[in-house]
This record gives structure tokens, sequence and C-alpha cells, in this order.
């Protein structure tokens, strides 16, 4: 937890950055100097540390930030992360989804002439979960950079991706299938914070539902 | 040249081991000191007999087989070898009974850096004393212990594990409904609470307080602001608020309505341990009064365990503080 008594709180620098920023100002955090800087990581002054999204629930399972905004996607991917999820902040609305090239269905097509289908995606322990939920043996590519040209090259069946308008799906001649989850951005917490920083937190969550 | 050991355990060299048995020997001291006499039992032991204790904690252990082809597995905390020890070796004596330990358990991890396989615990279970007179006996010794171990800032969150299942019953909700709502809750995900909640149909007051419940968190007043059904059913967290406080220590407690701890076995009040230096819990324990039934004899019980090793990083933190 961090040291003083007011709350550090952890940013996700990309998608989520405006959104959240906007949110702090309602709350009174002052932004105009993470606002301005786009190198700086840690403004002591404002209680944030900036940082990628998917670190944030590192941070805050760890207790150096005691509160964080992020993504609902990078939560169901870190499931194992001991964390709080408090509120969704309803900003940042994405789809959590399974895609595959248009015309046809190979995922389908896999599964009944191979027995298994080949999915591509950054969110390794999402998708595996979701294909064994759903009672169908999948192989998991982890990929790092842009998912949707896996099947365009035939390395995978299919994707599971994140999408905000479907736009780059359709541009690389992908379709939605299956929709796994709607994700929005959410506001977590440091579970020792949570008891022990109470009333700070309890403003925010207060602040955020407003009147 | 080196050669690995498995993630999630540890060599221990010279200068820390100086360090973690001082905190040991201290904590060990101030439970003698409360008439907790130590007890050791084997890290291995037969895993049908630990499975009488807790089915679903027994799959995560590790697991060897004798020369006769009976299943060993290593004991993943020793409550449930302490409650095997009172209903075998205490059959004929009269409780309460006090006992301590300092011992190593072990643990499956699936996750990264910093989720120990191995742990050193230093804890203690009161056997035969009911309700909150008992469990405010381990609250405080469980500050007095870490006092001893040297930290000067650590807090003891107080919940109770059956309070959420009691108000679903009350409010009633069916029954197959509960175990979302409380996985959920388990899992901290308030968001996913909120939901579920929603899709039951209650009344506007009683779902807010089933959405709300785990922010109610902090001093007497969280006891005061449950209303309703929750104040009946926080009757018992109120009469254990009036013994912390007649042994000087309900300002170290935080009551957290929200709280329940994974272990299975917990059938009432429910402790969690933190020092605001570090972000996570060094311990917890709970009352558990059917556990030592299932062995055999029926006797109420309590007790907290506290990871050795977590107590020294957050008393290096705090010094850092200093």
């Amino acid at each position: 937890m961090s040291a003083t008594d007011r709350l550090t709180i952890a940013v996700p620098r990309g998608a989520l950055f405006d959104g959240t920023l906007d949110l702090l100002d309602r709350l009174g955090v002052e932004t105009a100097e993470v606002r301005s800087n786009d190198r700086k990581l840690l403004f002591e002054d404002a209680g944030i540390v900036t940082m990628r999204p998917s670190d944030v629930p590192t941070y805050v399972e760890h207790g150096s930030a005691d509160i964080g905004i992020v993504g609902k996607d990078v939560l169901l991917e870190q499931d194992q992360r001991k964390v709080y999820e408090l509120l969704d902040l309803g900003f940042g609305r994405c789809r959590m989804v399974v895609a595959a090239r248009e015309g046809g269905d190979p995922i389908g097509e896999a599964l009944r002439r191979l027995g298994r289908v080949r999915i591509a995606t950054k969110y390794p322990r999402l998708a595996a979960r979701h294909f064994t939920e759903t009672g169908r043996q999948a192989e998991i590519v982890e990929v790092k950079g842009s998912v949707e040209l896996a099947p365009l090259t035939g390395l995978v069946d299919g994707i599971v991706d994140l999408t905000a308008t479907g736009t780059t799906l359709a541009e690389n001649g992908l379709r939605v299938m299956e929709e796994i989850e709607v994700c929005t951005a959410r506001l977590i917490a440091n579970p020792v914070a949570h008891k022990l920083k109470a009333a700070q937190i309890d403003a925010i969550v207060a602040g955020v539902r407003g009147p | 040249m080196t050669y690995p050991i498995p993630p999630g355990t540890r060599d221990v060299l010279p200068e820390e081991m100086r360090e973690l048995r001082l905190i040991g020997e201290r904590m060990r001291g101030a439970f003698e000191d409360a008439g907790y006499g130590e007890i050791h039992t084997p890290a291995l032991e037969y895993e049908e007999v630990l499975r009488l204790g807790d089915a679903s904690a027994a799959g995560a252990r590790y697991r060897t087989f004798d020369e006769q082809g009976d299943v060993l597995a290593l004991r993943s905390d020793m409550t449930i070898p302490i409650a095997r020890v009172v209903a075998t070796r205490y059959e004929a004596a009269e409780p309460p009974f006090r006992f301590s330990y300092l011992s190593r358990a072990w643990r499956a991890t699936d996750r990264g850096v910093g989720e120990p396989r191995e742990f050193l615990q230093a804890g203690v279970e009161l056997i035969g004393i009911p309700g909150a007179e008992g469990e405010a006996e381990v609250v405080a010794l469980t500050i007095a212990a870490l006092d001893a171990a040297g930290l000067r800032r650590h807090r003891v969150g107080v919940g109770d594990g059956s309070l959420y299942a009691r108000l679903l019953h009350a409010f009633g909700v069916p029954a197959e409904a509960h175990l979302p709502l409380l996985e959920a809750l388990s899992r901290r995900d308030l968001v996913g609470l909120d939901m579920r909640v929603a899709e039951l149909g209650l009344a506007q007051q009683q779902r807010e307080l089933l959405a709300r419940l785990p922010e109610l968190r902090g001093g007497r007043e969280v006891l005061e602001r449950a209303a309703g059904p929750a104040a009946e059913a926080v009757e018992s967290l109120r009469v254990l608020h009036g013994e912390l406080e007649r042994r000087g220590v309900a300002d170290r407690v935080i009551f957290d309505l929200g709280l329940v701890r994974e272990l299975g076995y917990y059938t009432g009040a429910v402790f969690e341990v933190y020092d605001p230096a570090v972000g996570f819990t060094l311990g917890g324990g709970g009352r558990y009064d059917d556990l030592i039934g299932r062995f055999g004899r029926d006797l109420p019980a309590c007790g907290v365990g506290l990871d050795v090793q977590r107590i020294h990083l957050a008393q290096a933190a705090e010094e850092a503080l200093a």
C-alpha cells in the first residue's frame, strides 16, 4: 500500500487514457501535468502513476498503487490477480469477440473435420477459458502484434480480440462470429487499501456514482 | 553453475534466517505466555484423512505414494492436522485446548512470481470456547504476537463468513442462486455482484443492501450503519466488539461486512491481518465449529495463521517508512 494517507492512482496509457483523465478531473484530481507530459510516468503531486494498461492490476495487487482504472478485458485475462473490482465506469466500451474470415465458417469447419480449432489472440487465458467453457477444443496461439493478420496468412482459423467499432476487422476481411463479453473501464482497488484507506476510496466511489 | 529450485520455493541464507528466526521466536513466546502450547505434526499425512477436513482444498496439495500404495499429501495448513490431533489424542480430555505452531505448509500455485508454494506459518488454535469470547481471545493474541514480532501498525479485519448467505436466505433468494453471488463476493468482483443482485428481482432496499454490503467496513460505526435485516445479522459482531473492547484491542480492529475467507471450513467470524506498509494480507483465520466434529469430536474452535515471511516484509517496510 502506498505510504501516504492520500491515494496513489494507477492510470492506463492507451485507449482509456483520456477518459480516465476526464474522470479524474471531475473527481477533483489535478491532471494538467499528466496531460502535458507524455514521457514522465510518476506524478507525485497528483498521486498518479501512468503505465501500460496490462500493468495496472499488477501495481494495484502489489499495493504500489491503491486504486487503478483498467479495462475489463485486462481483468478477464488476469483473473488470478487479487484486486477488488469496485465500479463499472462505463466508458471505453468495447466487445471481446471471436472473429474469422468472411464467407463460410472456418471455425466450425476446423472443429468438424480436425476436432480442434486454432485461435490467435493477445488474451490467451481468456480465449482458452471461453473455448473450454463452450465445450470446444482450441489450440491457442499467442501473438503480440496485429491479431487480424493471423487468419489471413493461414496461421489460425480464427481470433479472439477486442473491438470497438469493428472497422479494423472489416477492413481485414474478418467478421464477428461470437461475442464473449462487453468490456468497459473498471475501478479496481488493492484489498488492504480498501480497508485501511476506506474513507478516501469511498469518496472516489461516491464521486463516480454522483449525487 | 546455477541449479534451479521450483518456482515459489526459496533458499534462506544466514542473515535473513536470523531475522526470520527472531520473529518466529518472539511470536512463539507470545503464544506460550498466553498459555498456547506448541504442537508439531507430520508434514506428510494420509490424503484421505486431510480430505475429511476439507475436500475442496485437498486437491491443491502435493501428493506422493508410500510403500503400501497409500496416498500421502503435504499439509496445506495446520488447522486440519490439529483438528485431527484433538479428535484422536484428546478424545477424553476436558476442553478448552490451546495450541500454537510454527510450521511449514505447502500450497499449489498457478501464479507467477511472489506466490509461495512453501511457507512458514505461526498461528494458534483455540478449541472449546464458542462465540465472541473465543474469537476475541484469538484476535487479541494475534495483535499481541505481532507487537512482539516488532510490527507497530498492524490491524485485524473481522467479518462474519456466514453473514451474506444468511441475508440471501432471509430475503428468500433460492438456494441455487447463492453460489454465483458468493463467488463474486469472494472474488471481490463488486461489479459482477451488483449485476447478479439486480437480476434477483428483489425490493430496492434489499437489493442495495446486498450490493453495498462489501462497502461497509471500518470501526464500530459500520455495525450501526447496518440497517434492517443486516442489523440482526451483525448482532454477533456487536457482541464481539464488546469483547474486543474489554480486552483493549477494539481500536486495532476493522469490521468488514463483506469479508469472506476462501477456505471451506469457516462457519462464523473470519479474520484477515493487515499492515499499512504492505499491500498484501499477513494471514487470517476464523471460526470453524464443524471441522473437529468431522474427525469425531464435536467442539467449537477458532484460530489464526500468520505468514512469517510476510511479517518480515511488513517489518522491513515499516522500518523504511519510519
